[in-house]
């Protein structure tokens, strides 16, 4: 059997679609049900968290119409309404893409080549990790980057969250519920944590504060987890700290790096769109949500940039080069 | 796809003359239910190779210690009684496939 080549279509198993989803999330999602009730059999490529980030959350209380929904819930319900819109959802995963050619070719882990017309980039973003070797090793065995899928394991023990944000604190303050101490880690003097979180995190006596330090090893033996190694961010001193679980939650980065060098980006990684628009530099590749947006990155806001997307394939399919019409919007400065 | 508990577990998984997949869950575990779905196609797909068992670990704790879980959703591949394999988090179907196939066919 030969290898398949980017630049083959005769090769066995390829899959044309007028517009090719990647990513299912909100954005994802959402792209798919306009996309599909607007008779663009579009496909889906769920990637490798379907449902994505709100898989691993818990109530969220601002989704419209819902006071409280769980995440993996919301997600459940998103994926069924694809699906029963007539969405084809792909559990593949993509790991090149070609965006120089026509139509586009995205291909998936398993050799499942995909062509497609149009492509939204719905890839979202992911946990960002200290980069430690220790920490891939001790991954699902004691590193953790989501307190609400493991926090579970450590009912009266003793863990650490990495980390000053909002998410850091949250996390610490979730895993209160079953370990018997948290620690914070942060490698500076003071929290980016908004006011609340802080106010919570301080009232609570089972979270210590380990100020100014950084992890700089992670320790354990075959059972997992024993301890981190810590370095003080100010004077390099070493100590160590006995944890049985460590949490990180030092932001996200844009899924991303498949796309570079064919769509602009920002330094950090983020797709460069058309301001009032999904367009990327790329014409007839959109893309939607935290890929794309790092000031907002809500389910709502995604789910309305993944709606905008649809759209603009749905244009950019009629002849409408959606490019030219953000421009001329821009350009005529019309007011409604 | 079966169930197991702490009471059954050594019978269904450890004493199986297949290799068995075993995915530890639980109802809280949102990844967990989004890998559900592929792991119903693979069972049907591989079910002369393996048989693939669940464990609610919710339910079923002391079988958590027993395999030091710290994190789910997590799957192991028990041969002859002996687990040779594990994968962590959720995955595609293309990686599940090649998981299984890496760690279960031959003798």
């Amino acid at each position: 059997m030969r290898m398949p080549e980017v630049n083959d279509d005769s090769a066995s198993d390829i899959r044309h679609s007028k517009v090719l989803i990647i990513g299912s999330g909100p954005a994802g999602y959402t792209a798919g049900v306009y996309a599909a009730r607007a008779a663009l059999s579009p496909r889906l490529i769920e990637g490798p968290q379907p449902g994505g980030q709100l898989t691993i959350t818990t109530e969220v209380e601002n989704w419209p119409g819902d006071e409280s929904v769980l995440g993996p819930d919301l997600m459940a319900r998103m994926g069924e309404q694809v699906r029963k819109a007539g969405v084809d959802v792909v559990s593949d995963l993509i790991v090149e893409v070609d965006l120089t050619r026509t139509p586009f070719l995205a291909i998936g882990d398993g050799g499942t080549r995909y062509t497609a017309d149009t492509i939204v980039v719905t890839t979202g973003a992911s946990a960002r990790w200290l980069g430690l070797e220790s920490e891939t090793r001790f991954r699902g065995r004691g590193v953790s980057a989501c307190a609400t899928c493991d926090g579970f394991f450590y009912r009266g023990r003793v863990c650490a969250v990495v980390g000053g944000g909002n998410t850091a604190v949250e996390e610490a303050l979730y895993l209160t519920n079953f370990a018997e101490k948290v620690y914070l880690i942060h490698r500076r003097d003071t929290l980016r944590a908004d006011r609340t979180n802080q106010a919570r995190l301080h009232a609570n006596p089972k979270i210590e504060m380990i100020w100014n330090a950084e992890v700089a090893e992670v320790l354990g033996d075959d059972m997992g987890v024993t301890g981190v190694a810590l370095r003080d961010t100010r004077d390099g001193t070493a100590s160590e700290l006995a944890v049985h679980g460590l949490f990180v939650a030092i932001g996200h980065d844009p899924a991303t790096s498949l796309f570079k060098g064919q769509l602009h980006m920002d330094d950090e990684g983020y797709i460069l769109v058309t301001p009032g628009s999904t367009a990327t530099s790329v014409p007839g590749v959109f893309a939607a949500g935290d890929v794309q947006d790092k000031l907002f990155r809500q389910a709502v806001t995604s789910a309305g940039m993944g709606c905008m997307a649809a759209l603009e394939a749905e244009r950019y399919l009629a002849g409408h080069n959606t490019h030219a019409i953000a421009a001329e919007g821009a350009e005529s400065g019309t007011l409604v | 796809m079966r169930n197991a508990t702490e009471q059954d577990f050594d019978e269904i998984v450890m004493k199986n003359a297949k290799p068995v997949l075993v995915d530890f869950w639980a109802p809280w575990c949102g990844p967990c239910k989004a890998l559900a779905p592929t792991l119903e196609e693979l069972a049907e797909e591989y079910a002369d190779e393996m048989d693939i068992v669940k464990v609610n670990i919710d339910e079923n704790p002391k079988l958590a210690e027993r395999f030091a879980v710290r994190g789910i959703p997590l799957l192991l591949i028990v041969k002859e009684g002996a687990e040779t394999a594990r994968a962590f988090g959720t995955m595609s179907r293309s990686r599940l496939d090649a998981f299984v196939d890496a760690n279960v066919g031959g003798a």
